[in-house]
């Protein structure tokens, strides 16, 4: 009897997750992908058709956004790698006693809400705002100058709010990285940067992707950026996704264009994880 | 000598990006003690305390803010429990479907928010699930179940076995073992899990915007009056959540340096 109660012990805990996991994620997924080969409108109902023009339909009226949130998401996450890499060197290996100091500084911004951050950036750069306003009286810029609803406000906007989970991950594994090897690198007569390159960074190479993990998607996924710094030229996938569903009610075509984002990010993840193994980029990234 | 140079420019570097970080942190302060005069809030006019005094004057803004905290509570609460469970059966035992518990975990933590939305919209709307706070409290269990699940596993599996073993070789049964001895073991992951939970959950935006219908929460609410101008109540309530919310970062951090 007790034999046969600890071995169900495993399934009794995992079963509540599971049925979330199931009705709330796995179907849902389903559920969309079904939704996607439809067609028809909401009054008429939709059709299950099988029919891939939603896809057709969906590329081909919104590849502009599509190619723009790659580019935006590609740009902002190169911008970060090379912001984060100096920073979460120097505390990893510098920090001394105050390292703990440095991480809770870099983990402030989280304790605003992220669509209040973004707003405030908003306020920081607006044409007349404390920032430029002065410099503009002052006849220091032009009257006309703006950041606003260009594509360095949205780009700055993603760098700004996802920075810190690049950091984090290169630090945890720089942090792991043992100062004898680096030291044993000297002693055989290894210049600053040779040690550098042929020792610490590639031993922070998991740190690396996990960073680029998870920053990249929801970079290029994110709406709350372009909408807020950006103009009507910056409009980026995640804004169309959310006007197709909750504004048109296109169910088919969001659909379809949620899941060609979803299949583009994806792949590009797992051919990552694949190469690392999900369960190292889990640790790296729950660290 | 270069070494130490570099150094220095590192620790300079370090701290500028800290300022950039924090920067637009002073802004949301600052405004909310703006006298503003005008619709806009992008300009300073003057000091003032009023908004304070204010803070609950705009009833949909407050409904907004109980609305959050209410999901927030509830949710953490049940992602807490369900995401604890799962974590202990992924650190401790060997059982079929654990490869693809850990995929389930890794890939609701690596769907984009926008997608998880818009399949659960998909859910509803076939479902014909009327949208509101009980579609919104789904949802937010759904994306923090991932990090409670990862945050306790990790600390289970760096649980030392023997424990277990002494507390049953001393006549507990399985239960008195787990509240006496494993639980308050894991209960620090389980504690970092359930803050993680309701800072994801109170700050959400995006996926609850698919499946709101027409509840507001704070960040949906404020997103809606971005056009029409921010009242200053939205940053006076930031700066207390902020307050709130550091406070309690540092008093745990304090706490768990004098218990070692």
């Amino acid at each position: 009897m007790r034999r046969v109660r600890a071995a169900a012990a495993p399934y009794l805990l995992a079963l509540p997750a599971w049925i979330w996991f199931a009705i709330f994620f796995v179907v849902p997924i389903a559920a969309m992908a079904s939704v996607s080969l439809t067609t028809g409108n909401l009054l008429e109902g939709f059709q299950q058709t099988f029919s891939v023009s939603n896809y057709a339909k969906a590329v081909g009226q919104y590849h502009t956004q599509l190619i723009r949130s790659l580019i935006y998401g590609g740009i902002a996450t190169l911008i970060m790698l090379v912001l984060a890499y100096p920073m979460a060197y120097w505390i990893a290996f510098k920090g001394g006693r105050r390292k703990s100091m440095y991480l809770f500084l870099l983990l402030l911004p989280f304790f605003v809400s992220f669509v209040l951050r973004t707003i405030s950036w908003g306020f920081l750069l607006a044409d007349d705002g404390i920032l430029f306003g002065p410099l503009k009286s002052a006849g220091l810029l032009p009257a006309d100058f703006h950041v606003l609803a260009t594509d360095v406000a949205v780009i700055g906007g993603l760098v700004y709010n996802f920075l810190p989970f690049m950091v984090l991950p290169i630090y945890v594994a720089l942090e792991r990285v043992d100062p004898r090897v680096v030291e044993a690198a000297y002693d055989l007569y290894a210049s600053r940067l040779a040690a550098f390159r042929r020792v610490v960074l590639p031993l922070s190479l998991p740190g690396v992707f996990a960073g680029v993990l998870m920053t990249f998607v929801p970079a290029t996924a994110d709406p709350v950026n372009a909408r807020i710094l950006g103009g009507t030229g910056n409009t980026m996938i995640g804004n169309i996704i959310q006007t197709e569903y909750l504004t048109n009610n296109d169910y088919p075509t969001a659909s379809a264009l949620s899941f060609t984002l979803m299949a583009v990010l994806l792949v590009g993840i797992f051919v990552y994880a694949r190469s690392l193994g999900t369960e190292n980029v889990l640790e790296a990234a729950a660290r | 000598m270069r070494g130490r140079l570099g150094d220095r420019l590192l620790h300079v570097y370090t701290w500028l990006i800290i300022a950039w970080l924090t920067a637009p942190i002073a802004v949301m302060i600052l405004f909310g003690f703006n006298d503003k005069q005008s619709k806009s809030n992008t300009s300073w006019q003057g000091f003032t305390l009023r908004w304070y005094g204010e803070l609950f004057a705009d009833g949909s803004l407050t409904g907004a803010l109980v609305n959050s905290l209410q999901i927030a509570v509830i949710s953490t609460i049940l992602t807490t429990v369900i995401g604890t469970l799962l974590g202990l059966a992924l650190g401790r035992y060997r059982f079929r479907g654990k490869g693809a518990s850990n995929f389930l975990v890794f890939a609701a933590i690596s769907t984009p928010e926008l997608v998880m939305g818009a399949s659960l919209l998909s859910l509803f709307v076939s479902g014909n699930t009327p949208r509101g706070l009980l579609t919104i409290t789904i949802a937010h269990v759904l994306f923090s179940l991932s990090f409670v699940v990862v945050t306790v596993r990790a600390r289970v599996v760096g649980l030392d076995p023997s424990l277990e073993e002494a507390a049953r070789d001393l006549g507990a049964g399985t239960w008195t073992t787990f509240r006496l001895v494993t639980l308050p073991a894991i209960m620090p992951a389980v504690f970092a899990g359930a803050l993680l939970a309701f800072a994801l959950s109170i700050d959400d935006y995006v996926v609850t915007s698919f499946v709101n219908g027409s509840t507001l929460t704070f960040p949906l609410w404020i997103i809606g009056s971005v056009k029409v101008g921010i009242p200053p109540q939205v940053n006076v309530m930031g700066t207390l959540i902020f307050g709130i919310g550091v406070a309690i970062a540092v008093g745990n951090a304090i706490a768990s340096r004098r218990r070692t």
